[in-house]
């Protein structure tokens, strides 16, 4: 076998590294770093994408005070809090318990079960997204459907709707509905997370525990939770980052206009519109840049709350 | 990896008080994991069944729960209504060149960054790890403009291109490289007289197959559902994706949601199986981050 490239091609080991990392380099550089900045850029500029890149007009601080101001902007956000809030703690609270379970009494199964709460993960959110708004629809969907009979029986039935819920057009219905879909998406994801790190606590500490008396309800508040702390950091800051940046689902479910009473419009579908519905691509680049200081701060401030005990 | 688990809290060690109270509250836990289960796959199979009725069936009191026989009809009202094929064909194509490019990129930065050293490594490495955990809103506006700038709006390689620069592609092959590549092979062929880049071609990259068919796999999916991307880009029916074209047959007033349906399974289905064939390695390559 030939182990010989023509001489053009030998590079010294020096320069090596160089040349292999400059395809990815030069991708990352231009469509990775550049935007980033460029969009800092155009965070202080107003421009109309109709009238070409020379018509982009120095305005200073105008385009966040903008924002800042900007009724719908706070709106989004809320509304962006609220779906974060909703679909991530029940992610995490039934993700828990549920991997500690899987971990402890499934063997054969156990992969199985894993992959039909992971699947939803690796699918479309707009195919999914296109197939809840069946499922939500008001008269005829199936989720009303099953509301319904569930009503019938009794004490759980007293704390259903009483009648059929308009999912999609209600302002005080959308979100739940968008949660539920974002909840059912993700918690699998997060069930994978906590059963590998269920996997590296030492089985030695539940066999003392059990030595001691301890109760498996005991054995989860005293060992399971706080071993898997880092991995709940770990899961919460990625539910942040993403509850945060929540876009396709109420995108799809609202038709891309928010919902009635902009009830569903989060910060990443009103940046959306800013740019390519308002053309106001200023204000959308500024209002990024202060959806993205939030996120970091949420990030930080949860690294802080999850250290705390250690110290 | 599950068959050799020991169970911390092992039947063998259940206390003799175990009383039928403790044995039911275990039964009625695994019914209702089991019942999750069937929650999770649900909306998957009423997607199917849906792609196999009309639009006046899916909406009729009580809906479908079974297959019936209109799904050629409407696969059909798709091909009228959009360039359904075409749409699916480009899926494909950019799905297939953004893996292409990302393997061969990553895999040869990722080797850059397991085996060489060389100056700023450290903070290139870093920088690139940071964009991982950027928001993807942050690029959607700029990346537009990148575009129009480019010329690239309503061009397959708008999406395919700027996909290889992963920077989870980085991670994920300098994480396998430096694990599992052994640097004595490396010098070994070094001091036989291969080249720098005959060393990655024959002795790293055929070492590297694992790795790779993780982050083709991952890679492909991710650029299959890629939403955001194409809507920013796509202007013509004739150049949208398929999660893009599903998104252009809603309407308020006259949605064809059979053939929606139909859409929306075609459209799923690879990914069904995809993920059947090969669950392991896709849960484990997406979470690797976390798990290290």
């Amino acid at each position: 076998m030939r182990l010989s490239l023509p001489s053009f091609l030998r590079l010294s080991p020096r320069y090596a590294p160089y040349a292999l990392l400059a395809p990815f380099l030069v991708l990352f550089a231009v469509f990775g770093l550049f935007p980033l900045l460029f969009s800092l850029y155009l965070a202080f500029h107003s421009w109309e994408p109709t009238s070409g890149l020379g018509a982009m007009h120095w305005v200073g601080l105008d385009n966040f005070s903008f924002a800042l101001q900007d009724e719908w902007f706070w709106k989004s956000l809320r509304n962006t809090a609220w779906l974060a809030i909703a679909s991530g703690v029940p992610q995490h609270l039934v993700a828990i318990p549920l991997a500690t379970f899987l971990h402890l009494a499934f063997r054969r199964w156990r992969n199985a079960m894993v992959g039909a709460y992971f699947l939803p993960y690796i699918t479309s959110s707009v195919a999914i997204a296109i197939l809840f708004s069946s499922l939500f629809s008001t008269d005829y969907g199936l989720i009303n459907l099953a509301i319904a009979t569930l009503r019938e029986l009794p004490l759980l039935g007293a704390l259903l709707p009483q009648a059929a819920v308009d999912w999609l057009n209600d302002p005080d219905s959308l979100k739940p509905a968008i949660a539920t879909i974002v909840f059912w998406r993700y918690v699998g994801f997060n069930v994978v997370l906590y059963l590998a790190a269920l996997q590296t606590i030492p089985p030695d500490l539940y066999e003392a525990a059990t030595m001691d008396g301890a109760g498996r309800f005991q054995q989860f508040f005293h060992i399971t939770l706080p071993s898997l702390r880092p991995m709940i950091f770990f899961g919460v800051t990625l539910s942040v980052i993403g509850g945060l940046q929540l876009f396709e689902e109420p995108f799809i479910l609202t038709g891309g206009k928010g919902g009635s009473d902009q009830a569903g419009m989060t910060a990443a579908v009103y940046l959306y519109r800013n740019a390519f519905d308002f053309n106001d691509f200023g204000a959308a680049s500024a209002m990024s840049w202060l959806l993205f200081l939030i996120v970091a701060a949420l990030t930080w401030l949860t690294h802080r709350a999850f250290r705390r005990k250690d110290d | 990896m599950s068959t050799t688990m020991p169970t911390p809290t092992g039947t063998t060690v259940r206390p003799a008080s175990a009383t039928s109270g403790a044995l039911m509250s275990t039964w009625s836990a695994y019914l209702l994991v089991g019942a999750g289960a069937l929650l999770m796959l649900a909306p998957f199979y009423f997607m199917f069944v849906f792609a196999t009725h009309s639009r006046t069936e899916i909406f009729s009191l009580p809906p479908p729960m079974w297959f019936g026989n209109d799904f050629l009809n409407n696969v059909q009202i798709l091909t009228q209504r959009l360039p359904f094929w075409r749409n699916l064909g480009l899926s494909l194509y950019v799905g297939l060149c953004n893996t292409g490019l990302t393997l061969l990129f990553c895999s040869m930065g990722g080797y850059a960054f397991a085996m060489y050293e060389f100056r700023f490594k450290k903070a290139l490495f870093g920088l690139v790890m940071g964009t991982m955990l950027l928001p993807s809103f942050m690029n959607m506006i700029p990346s537009f403009m990148i575009m129009d700038l480019l010329g690239w709006i309503d061009q397959p390689r708008a999406l395919y291109i700027p996909g290889a620069a992963s920077a989870f592609g980085i991670f994920l092959m300098r994480q396998f490289i430096a694990s599992s590549v052994p640097r004595e092979l490396v010098e070994a062929a070094r001091i036989d007289g291969c080249g720098e880049l005959g060393i990655y071609a024959r002795i790293v990259l055929p070492l590297l197959k694992p790795a790779l068919g993780t982050l083709g796999l991952i890679t492909f999916i991710s650029s299959w559902n890629n939403f955001i991307g194409p809507l920013v880009v796509m202007r013509s029916p004739e150049m949208y994706t398929l999660p893009l074209a599903l998104r252009s047959l809603q309407s308020p007033v006259d949605t064809e949601w059979g053939a929606l349906m139909a859409g929306s399974a075609i459209a799923t289905l690879p990914l069904i199986v995809l993920f059947a064939l090969c669950s392991r390695q896709l849960i484990s390559g997406l979470t690797v981050g976390a798990v290290k």
